[in-house]
C-alpha cells in the first residue's frame, strides 16, 4: 500500500485510537499518553471499547484463518471515515500490509484495505498527518531511540526522531548497529527464545554503550523484550514509549 | 515444551564458530553498506529497477528458455537440459565419459551444491576437484558450506591450518598467507592435468548467449584455460534479457557480495575457443537446470526466483549471525534460503517448513536484497503454507491460536481476560499451564499485568470531564 494515500484528518482532527493490546495488558500509561499527546494536538480521541488485537500473532504465527477471525473483528469495530492511530509501528503496519497479504483472496479484502488506508502510526501521524514537525515542552534527558523493524520503509522512524530532536533538554544518542533487530519478533521470541534473548542481549551492548538515561521506541513490543531481559540479567534499562516522553515534555513546559 | 531446530542448533553452536559467523557477516555487510552508499546516491532505486529486470524475466522465462537456447546452440555450445539434480549430474557423467575423462577441476557453483555432484562424480570414478579456496577447504574437510558467498565462514585460520596438517598440505601454520600459498601450490597442478572444467554462471543473457562469471580468484580462468571441455551448470532463472543489463547487475553483485566495485575477475564467455583464440576449451557445454525451479514458479513465492546468490540478505540477518548456515540444514541458508530451501523440497515442504519460522520478521533482508526480493512477505506466506500442511517442524514451539482467535474477536470475553490475567501477577509462573509464558520468562521477566487499567481511565475522564485525570501509578514491573 503507497502510505502517502492514506486518509487525512479533517478539521475537526477526529481520529480512532487503537491502543494495541499489549498497552491494554501491561502498558496503559503509553496509551494514556498516546491520548493526552492526541488532545494536545486538538484530535478529538474516541476509542472504540470493542477492540482487541490487530491479528498478527496468528498472522506471523501462519495461522491465517485465526488472525483473519480477528482482523473482521477489527475492521468491524473501527467502522468510520477517520484517521486510527496506533501507538504502534507494528500493529499499524500489520493494518496497511500484514492484513492486505492474508486478505488476497478474500472477498472483503477492500473493507480491509479500507481501514489500512486509515491507520497511521503515532509519530508518522503527528508529522505527516497533523504537519507538526517540533515538539514544545522539556525532557532533560539523554535517549537512545530504537527504530522498531515495523518502521522500515515507512516514514515513522524518521518521524519520531525529528520529534524527540526538536525536544528541548533532549539529547539523542547514537549507537551501533541501529539496524540490526531487536529479537523480539512476536511468537519468535517463544519459538527461538535462544536466538531471540542473543539478538537482544546485542542490542542492549550497543544500547549500554551509548550510556543513555531512557530506552525509547515507538513499539512496547520492543521495550517489553529489551526491558524484560535487562531486568532479568540483574541491570535493569528505564524504557518509555514515544508517547510518554512526548507527554512527559508537555507537562515538563507546564503545557498540559 | 519443544522448540525449534535451528534455535536448539544456535544454543549449541561452538563459541568461536558463533563469534567467526557472526564477524565475517557484519563485515561484510558493513562494507557493502559503505561501497554501495558512497558510489550511488540513491541505490534503492537501482536495487529496484534490477529486482524489475529479473522479476520480468522469470515472469517470461517461457519465451527466454527458448531464445537462449537457440542462441547459444547459434554460437556452438551444446545445450543440454535436466528436470532434476539426477539429471543433471548423469548429463556432466555422460560428458565424460564420451571424452574418456577421469579428472575435473570445479569452480564455485550453487547449483551443483544443490546436485551434490562432486559427490556423485568421486562415486563414478571421476576426481572432481573443488579449486575456489573456500570449497576447497570444505572439501579437503568433508564439510559443508555455510555461506553462500563465503562457504568457511564458520571456520577461523587454527581450524584451517588444523585441516591442512590433516590432509598433509604441510605442517601446521595457521599464516593465512601460507595456506594460500599451499592450495595454490597444490591446486596448480590439477589444473594441468584436468581433462575437464566445470563452472556455473552469474548471468546468461538471452540476447548474445553471454554466459558471465564472477570470481575473486582467479579460479575459474585456470579452470578453462587448460582443459579442452568446459560444462557450465546454470538454474534456468540466471537469464538477463540484454547485455546492457548486465552494467547494472555486475555492479550490484560485486559491492552486495563482497563489498568491492566489481569483482577481482569478471569472464563473459560466448562460446568454445574460436580458430583465432590460442587458449581456451574446443568444446563448451550448458546444462540448464530446473530442479524444482519450475514449481517455485508456479508458486505464490516465485519471486525468489529473482535471487543473485549474493549472500547479502545473510550477511545483514541476525538469527543467520546467532545460528550460522549450517543450522538451515541445507545448501541455501539465512533468509533466501529460509524461503528457496523448504520449497525446492517440493512435497517433502513440511520437513523444513521450520526455516520460515527462523526470522524475526525484521525485513533487513529485504532492504539488502539487491534485486528488492520481498523476503518477509514470502517467509510469511511459507508459515501459512506450513500450518495448512501440518507440519510439525514448524509448529515446534509455536503457541496454538485458537482460543486466543476466539478471545479477540469476543469483546467481552477480551475484557473479561483482561482482568483476569492478573492471576499472573500473583502466581509463579511456573504454576501456569502457559509454555509460551514460560519460554519468555526462561530468558526475561515479564512487566506487571495491568489489563483493563487504561479503559478505567478513559471511564474516569468521561464521567467528570475537565477534571485532571487519575494517576496510574506508573509501570512497575511485577513482583517475582
Amino acid at each position: 500500500m503507497n502510505l502517502a494515500d492514506r486518509i487525512r484528518p479533517d478539521a475537526g482532527r477526529r481520529v480512532q485510537l487503537m491502543a494495541t493490546c499489549l498497552c491494554d495488558a501491561f502498558y496503559d500509561d503509553a496509551a494514556r499518553a498516546t491520548v493526552e499527546v492526541l488532545e494536545h494536538l486538538g484530535c478529538t480521541v474516541e476509542f472504540p471499547a470493542a477492540q482487541t488485537c490487530c491479528g498478527q500473532p496468528a498472522f506471523n504465527g501462519g495461522d491465517w484463518p485465526a488472525s483473519r477471525k480477528v482482523v473482521r473483528h477489527t475492521v468491524e469495530t473501527f467502522a468510520g471515515d477517520c484517521p486510527v492511530v496506533v501507538p504502534s509501528g507494528s500493529c499499524a503496519a500489520m493494518m496497511f500490509h500484514g492484513a492486505l497479504l492474508e486478505f488476497e483472496r478474500e472477498a472483503d479484502l477492500p473493507a480491509v484495505a479500507a481501514l489500512g488506508r486509515r491507520t497511521w502510526e503515532l509519530a508518522d501521524f503527528i508529522v505527516h498527518g497533523l504537519g507538526v514537525t517540533t515538539w514544545p515542552g522539556r525532557y532533560d534527558a539523554r535517549i537512545a531511540f530504537h527504530r522498531s523493524c515495523h518502521g522500515r520503509g515507512t516514514p515513522s522512524s524518521a518521524a519520531a526522531e525529528q520529534l524527540l530532536g526538536s525536544v528541548a533538554g533532549l539529547t539523542l544518542a547514537p549507537f551501533g548497529e541501529g539496524e540490526q533487530c531487536c529479537g523480539f519478533g512476536g511468537t519468535f521470541s517463544v519459538s527461538f527464545p535462544n536466538i531471540s534473548a542473543g539478538m537482544g542481549e546485542l542490542k542492549l551492548d550497543h544500547l549500554r554503550a551509548a550510556k543513555p538515561d531512557v530506552l525509547v521506541s515507538g513499539d512496547m513490543s520492543c521495550l517489553m523484550h529489551l526491558g524484560g531481559l535487562a531486568e532479568k540479567d540483574g541491570r535493569p534499562v528505564k524504557t518509555q514509549h514515544l508517547a510518554q516522553v512526548l507527554r512527559d515534555a508537555l507537562k515538563n513546559g507546564g503545557l498540559i | 515444551m519443544k522448540f525449534q531446530q535451528i534455535d536448539q542448533f544456535a544454543a549449541h553452536l561452538r563459541p568461536s564458530t558463533r563469534a567467526a559467523v557472526y564477524d565475517g557477516s557484519k563485515k561484510g555487510h558493513e562494507k557493502r553498506t559503505q561501497v554501495l552508499f558512497d558510489h550511488y546516491p540513491d541505490p534503492d532505486r537501482l536495487r529496484q529497477l534490477a529486482g524489475e529486470i529479473k522479476q520480468h524475466v522469470i515472469e517470461n522465462l517461457d519465451t527466454y528458455l527458448p531464445a537462449i537456447e537457440a542462441k547459444l546452440k547459434a554460437n556452438g555450445v551444446i545445450v543440454h537440459w535436466a528436470a532434476t539434480a539426477e539429471a543433471a549430474n548423469e548429463a556432466v557423467l555422460a560428458i565424460m565419459r564420451a571424452r574418456n575423462a577421469t579428472r575435473m577441476v570445479k569452480a564455485k557453483t550453487m547449483v551443483s551444491e544443490e546436485t551434490e555432484l562432486a559427490h556423485f562424480l568421486e562415486k563414478n570414478g571421476v576426481e572432481c576437484m573443488e579449486t575456489d579456496l573456500g570449497e576447497f577447504i570444505v572439501q579437503i574437510d568433508h564439510d559443508h558450506p555455510s555461506h553462500i558467498v563465503k562457504p568457511i565462514i564458520h571456520k577461523n585460520r587454527r581450524d584451517i591450518a588444523t585441516s591442512f596438517e590433516k590432509n598433509g598440505l604441510g605442517a601446521y601454520n595457521d599464516d593465512p598467507q601460507t595456506i594460500t600459498r599451499r592450495a595454490r601450490d597444490f591446486l596448480r597442478k590439477k589444473y594441468l592435468v584436468a581433462d575437464v572444467a566445470l563452472t556455473g554462471a552469474n548471468f546468461l543473457v538471452a540476447e548474445s548467449g553471454r554466459l558471465v562469471l564472477v570470481t575473486n580468484e582467479g579460479n575459474s580462468r585456470f579452470c578453462l584455460a587448460a582443459t579442452r571441455c568446459h560444462i557450465a551448470m546454470v538454474g534456468i532463472e540466471k537469464i538477463l534479457p540484454r547485455d546492457r543489463d548486465l552494467g547494472l547487475l555486475l555492479n550490484l553483485l560485486g559491492r552486495s557480495g563482497t563489498g568491492q566495485q566489481l569483482t577481482v575477475y569478471t569472464e563473459f564467455i560466448t562460446g568454445p575457443r574460436a580458430p583465432a583464440q590460442p587458449d581456451g576449451p574446443d568444446e563448451m557445454h550448458v546444462i540448464l537446470v530446473d530442479n524444482g525451479r519450475t514449481d517455485v514458479l508456479a508458486s505464490d513465492c516465485r519471486d525468489i526466483l529473482r535471487c543473485i546468490r549474493c549472500g547479502a540478505c545473510l550477511n545483514v540477518c541476525p538469527v543467520y549471525r546467532q545460528a550460522s548456515g549450517h543450522a538451515y540444514r541445507s545448501v541455501y541458508p539465512g533468509p533466501v534460503g529460509a524461503v528457496l530451501s523448504p520449497l525446492l523440497m517440493g512435497k517433502d515442504f513440511p520437513e523444513k517448513a521450520d526455516l520460515p519460522k527462523a526470522s524475526s520478521l525484521c525485513g533487513a533482508c529485504n532492504e539488502v536484497c539487491p534485486v528488492d526480493i520481498p523476503i518477509p512477505d514470502l517467509l510469511l506466506r511459507l508459515r501459512e503454507k506450513g500450518k495448512r500442511e501440518h507440519s510439525a517442524a514448524a509448529a515446534a514451539g509455536t503457541p496454538p491460536m485458537g482460543a486466543w482467535s476466539l478471545l479477540a474477536s469476543q469483546p467481552t470475553a477480551w475484557k473479561a481476560a483482561l482482568l483476569g490475567g492478573r492471576i499472573i501477577n500473583y502466581l509463579p509462573t511456573k504454576m501456569l499451564p502457559i509454555p509460551a509464558l514460560r519460554a519468555w520468562e526462561g530468558k526475561r521477566s515479564l512487566p506487571a499485568w495491568r489489563g483493563g487499567e487504561f479503559r478505567h481511565w478513559l471511564k474516569g475522564r468521561a464521567r467528570s470531564p475537565g477534571a485532571p485525570p487519575p494517576t496510574s501509578g506508573g509501570q512497575s514491573p511485577r513482583p517475582s
